[in-house]
């Protein structure tokens, strides 16, 4: 079915009985000519790209648990295209480019607010830093706006501006960036994919990669062996599992992320804005919630969730930022595991198995990556050779050091 | 979390640092000076680079840095946090211990 306001307004004089469930629950056929592992976002997204753009219908998504189970549905929904280094700016543009359209492109509302970001600075280091930032984004096209200490008060005046260790001197301006309702994301680029024939496969965890002769089979699953001519591997926080049963260690640690919502509010905060002087983070769902979140804990995780010396952290930052919340109350919080790698850049590449495609490295970063992620795998998986975009997201860089390395700290994933 | 170190008792985590994999104690051993040849070059690759990731036990380096500033090697359970062994990343650091 096709939304639109007449089968809105069609399904309403209904009493809203006849909505049909949006993807097929497919049984695996014995062999597909792509699987992905993992349905979350970027797995869904390959597959919705892989029959649009390049016409690959026979294509099956394999997922664990349920599709949006994993970090497509545990983010903070924000999506931005404010990065420095020459590899990663074009990519993210491009995402925000498929962002923009994406709501028409397949035909599902998933309350793209381009709200703006907001990242403030507090001293003059840290301004010459944003306005390198800011140069390096205009000179690729995107939008930055410096503002002083006024122009952020104009916008948000219950900030702590006058903080005596961390006063706020102003912020880089990122208009188109906002946030995305992340639950819709996946579900429709679930519902997209599945229109166009890709059988989504839920409930159903890949336990083997079966390899002959250097060359990729399929995979062995829960529910016994599916073929494939090419298999992607999309498993966010579950990387390193995964490729290890193709027998490939990987630069990735999986660490854990938090974050928090808070009870509902009437409406607050119109963006998304980042502390400067501290991880913190925050903007305000469309129900009313305070989503907030800051630093990762700092260890190796599998656990989904994690500690409260973060949960103290978090809040001391929130405080001192904006301390108007303080009586709020903390409605939850959760973990999803991240797939840290060792420069803080992703990897979307070719492995050394022939028919085997990685696509990890995502860090606490990957949900506005969705779209572009998606676009420049399925890309590499069709045509066996990397899009113009993802040709800087390579697996041997680290070999052949090209790293891209946005915060300049090393092979210590804790720290990007 | 809570961290028994060996030489100062059970600590909050939080007086640690984290560094990670502990199968990375041993540098690939290049002759210092010497140029660094294909399998020279991969071994320092894998020892940068690479990771071991596993979903269950993982041995990684903490450093007690507001404490006895000693290096540990903690064996720590992925899924479930729990922590099954300590000891002193260098046995040779005990000795002063005992
Ligand atoms: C708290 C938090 C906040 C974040 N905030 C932001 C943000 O504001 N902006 C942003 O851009 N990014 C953010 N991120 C990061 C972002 O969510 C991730 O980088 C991104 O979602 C990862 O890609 P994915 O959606 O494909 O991952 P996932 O949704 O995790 O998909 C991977 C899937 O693979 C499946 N899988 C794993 N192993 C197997 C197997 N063996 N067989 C079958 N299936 C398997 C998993 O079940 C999972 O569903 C945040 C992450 C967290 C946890
Ligand atoms: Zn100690």
């Amino acid at each position: 079915m096709r939304y639109s306001i007449l089968s809105v307004l069609g399904q309403a004089l209904k009493g809203q009985k006849d909505w049909k469930p949006v993807w097929r629950d497919a049984e695996p056929k014995p062999a597909y000519d792509v699987i992905i592992v993992g349905g979350g976002g970027h797995g869904l997204a390959t597959a919705y790209y892989l029959a649009k753009e390049h016409d690959i219908r026979n294509v099956a998504v394999v997922e664990k648990g349920w599709i949006g189970g994993g970090n497509v549905g545990r983010n903070t929904t924000i999506i931005r295209s404010n990065y420095l280094l020459p590899g990663n700016i074009p990519f993210y543009e491009k995402s925000m480019k498929l962002w923009e359209g994406l709501e028409q492109d397949i035909n599902y509302n998933a309350m793209i607010s381009q709200r703006g970001i907001l990242n403030l600075y507090h001293s003059d280091g840290q301004r010459d830093a944003y306005v390198r930032r800011g140069n390096a984004m205009r000179l690729h096209g995107v939008d930055a706006e410096l503002l002083d200490r006024e122009g952020v008060r104009k916008m948000y005046p219950f900030l702590n501006f006058d903080n005596a260790r961390f006063p706020i001197h102003g912020g880089l301006l990122h208009r188109r960036g906002g946030t995305v309702r992340h639950d819709a994301v996946a579900w429709g680029y679930a519902r997209a994919a599945d229109q166009r024939g890709v059988d989504i496969i839920q409930n159903c965890e890949v336990t083997g990669i079966r390899v002959e002769n250097g060359r990729v089979l399929g995979v062995e699953t829960e529910r016994g062996f599916i073929g494939a001519n090419k298999v992607g591997l999309a498993a966010a926080g579950n990387s390193s599992r995964v490729a290890a049963m193709a027998g490939l260690k990987l630069p990735i640690e999986s660490q854990v992320l938090q974050a928090f919502v808070s009870e509902g509010l009437k409406p607050l905060i119109p963006g998304v804005i980042t502390f400067g002087a501290g991880h913190f983070y925050i903007s305000q769902s469309d129900k009313g919630g305070l989503v907030f979140g800051g630093d990762l804990d700092g260890y190796n995780s599998y656990a989904q969730r994690g500690n409260l010396p973060v949960v103290e952290d978090v809040c001391e930052g929130g405080m001192a930022l904006m301390p108007a919340i303080g009586r709020l109350r903390v409605l939850r919080g959760w973990g999803g595991i991240m797939d840290m790698s060792m420069d803080g850049s992703p990897i979307i590449d070719k492995t050394p198995v022939d028919g085997l495609y990685l696509n990890c490295g995502w860090c606490y970063g990957g949900f506005k990556a969705t779209p572009a992620s998606g676009f420049c795998f399925a890309h590499t998986i069709a045509r066996d050779e990397p899009h113009e975009l993802n040709a800087a997201y390579r697996l041997d860089r680290f070999r052949t050091g090209r790293l891209i390395d946005e915060k300049g700290v090393g092979a210590q994933p804790n720290l990007h | 979390m809570r961290i028994v170190c060996p030489f100062c008792g059970a600590r909050d985590a939080q007086e640690f640092s984290y560094l990670g994999d502990a199968s990375l104690q041993q540098r690939p051993d290049t002759p210092a000076g010497a140029p660094l040849d294909d399998a020279a070059h991969a071994a320092w690759h894998d020892y940068v680079y690479l990771r071991e990731n596993p979903p269950g036990e993982h041995t990684e380096f903490w450093y007690h840095a507001s404490g006895c500033r000693q290096w540990l090697k903690v064996t720590r359970h992925m899924r479930t946090h729990a922590i099954s062994n300590v000891e002193a990343a260098r046995p040779s650091s005990l000795r002063g211990a005992a």
